[in-house]
């Protein structure tokens, strides 16, 4: 009897709290969550986007950031309704598994090698990322990877790849995989003067830079392709279908696409907007 | 790091009153308070139930309740996490990443810590009281009521311990409630965050405010407590 007067005390309690916390509603009490990068939060990007979405259709967005693994597999479980994230292999794999609709092409920004000024590596100014990982490694120079199957940490992979090295094979004391997500790897390289591979806009939001600055950038194989998903609503019958397409429509529309052109941090832009690209 | 910047990061968040802050401090309270409630509300009488009777396994229980007090937060958000998921059992209730699956986490922690402190508060009072409250014909779960009041002030410490567990807690929330913006970002959340972000003045000035507030309330419990003692005689 007592345990059952607790249940229902604690039910009645949760019921009366939960409307009494939402702080800053959409007027139509519409809402929709997405399962995105720390990317797209640390830069700022979705600070900037999602009050003019707001505006336009009534809909809140809500925004878990998480590494790019981890978003896909929040979308899998059905804990959110839309999923933006960058690593088009992942992504496509998401979408024939049936766990999405559709993926389309939204956006790009570029990765960038970031390292000491000191640059014990000696790969400074170059333009070509493969050169420069085969020139850390020859040297065992201090390398922070991710380690947390985010995007950044498989387009890393991906590049190691490309230089035809086996890191799982060659990676030593001098390779650190921290499993934590691009903030915490760039305060880990300030500290103690290391490599790390990071997006471009996570940096420039970057504050406790120490002794840390680009050192290749602008090639080709940096670039960041971000792509966007409706959860499949046949497999999760909760998912909200018609807001969650109404975001990813808007986001490849001319209107979107203008809005993530217009972010740009001290007039550099941060991501570049390519729905309609081919192939993207 | 500068620490001066720091604390002139934690005035500027005091004195300027934002409103986007403000939420972030009230919300944090909010989520805290009514985990500490409905605690308090399962974990006295509980508590003090175990305290009066016996039973097979009687040990086995507190030990086990003395144990969870040291439940890792990071481990209670992943139990609630897996249970809340729209994959999990109570995926169906449509809360992970609300407020409301915050309080249920945290709750979970602060349980074990009301539940063990009114024990052995209670039991205490009741190896004194115990033939006093038998002669005027109450015993056992009679006399919780009267155990409880009578240990109130003790209880209360109990309570503040089970807050500043939950207060300071990051693991929890930052996996059940998503550190959305606006919507389930509390104070810890966000010191995580912009440590993350690299802005470590802003994330200790946050800090700072925090261990402010929760001296703030401690405070008034502790001043509560001795006008309450003073006219309880």
């Amino acid at each position: 009897m007592l345990t059952r007067r607790i249940a229902l005390g604690l039910a009645a309690n949760l019921m009366l709290a939960a409307p009494a916390f939402a702080q800053t509603p959409a007027p139509s009490g519409r809402f929709i969550t997405v399962s995105s990068t720390t990317s797209t939060t640390d830069s700022g990007l979705f600070t900037h986007l999602l009050p003019i979405f707001q505006a336009k259709t009534g809909i809140e967005v809500r925004v878990v950031s998480q590494g790019t693994g981890q978003a896909l597999d929040t979308g899998r479980r059905g804990d959110a309704d839309v999923v933006f994230v960058h690593a088009r292999a992942q992504e496509l794999k998401f979408v024939e598994d049936g766990f999405g609709v559709e993926r389309k092409a939204v956006m790009y920004n570029d990765f960038v090698l970031i390292g000491p000024k000191a640059d014990p590596a000696g790969i400074k100014g170059g333009k070509d990322i493969v050169a420069a990982l085969k020139a850390v490694q020859a040297k065992r120079s201090l390398f922070i990877s991710r380690g947390d199957k985010s995007g950044t940490h498989s387009a890393e992979l991906n590049l190691w790849k490309a230089a035809e090295i086996d890191i799982e094979k060659v990676k030593g004391p001098w390779y650190r995989e921290i499993g934590q997500g691009m903030g915490a790897a760039l305060n880990m390289a300030s500290a103690q003067n290391g490599y790390v591979l990071s997006d471009r806009a996570t940096w420039l939001n970057f504050k406790n830079r120490g002794e840390l600055d680009i050192v290749v950038e602008g090639d080709r194989r940096l670039f960041n392709q971000y792509g966007v998903m409706l959860v499949n609503p046949a497999k999760h019958p909760h998912v909200k279908k018609a807001d969650g397409q109404a975001f990813i429509d808007w986001l490849v529309s001319p209107e979107g696409q203008k809005a993530i052109a217009d972010y740009k941090i001290g007039g550099q832009s941060l991501f570049f907007a390519n729905a309609t690209q081919p192939g993207a | 790091m500068d620490v001066t910047a720091a604390f002139s990061e934690a005035f500027r968040l005091i004195l300027g009153a934002d409103p986007k802050f403000l939420g972030i401090v009230g919300l944090s309270l909010r989520v805290t308070l009514t985990a500490v409630l409905l605690a308090a509300i399962i974990g006295l009488p509980l508590g003090a139930w175990l305290a009066v009777s016996r039973f097979p396994g009687r040990n086995l229980v507190i030990v086990l309740i003395n144990g969870l007090m040291g439940l890792p937060p990071v481990v209670a958000g992943l139990v609630v996490f897996l249970l809340l998921s729209r994959s999990g059992p109570l995926g169906s209730w449509g809360v992970l990443f609300t407020p409301t699956a915050m309080v249920i986490a945290q709750t979970l922690l602060v349980l074990p810590i009301v539940i063990a402190l009114t024990r052995g508060t209670i039991e205490e009072l009741w190896r004194e009281y115990r033939e006093h409250l038998a002669s005027l014909g109450v015993s056992g779960i009679r006399a919780v009521p009267t155990l409880l009041w009578d240990g109130r002030f003790a209880l209360a410490t109990g309570l503040l311990a089970g807050f500043g567990r939950a207060s300071a807690e990051v693991g929890a929330v930052l996996i059940v409630g998503g550190n959305i913006a606006n919507y389930t970002r509390t104070m810890t959340t966000t010191i995580a965050l912009e440590t993350s972000k690299g802005d470590l003045p802003l994330a200790l000035g946050l800090g700072i405010v925090l261990m402010a507030l929760t001296f703030l309330i401690n405070g008034l419990a502790f001043g509560a407590s001795r006008i309450g003692q003073r006219f309880a005689g």
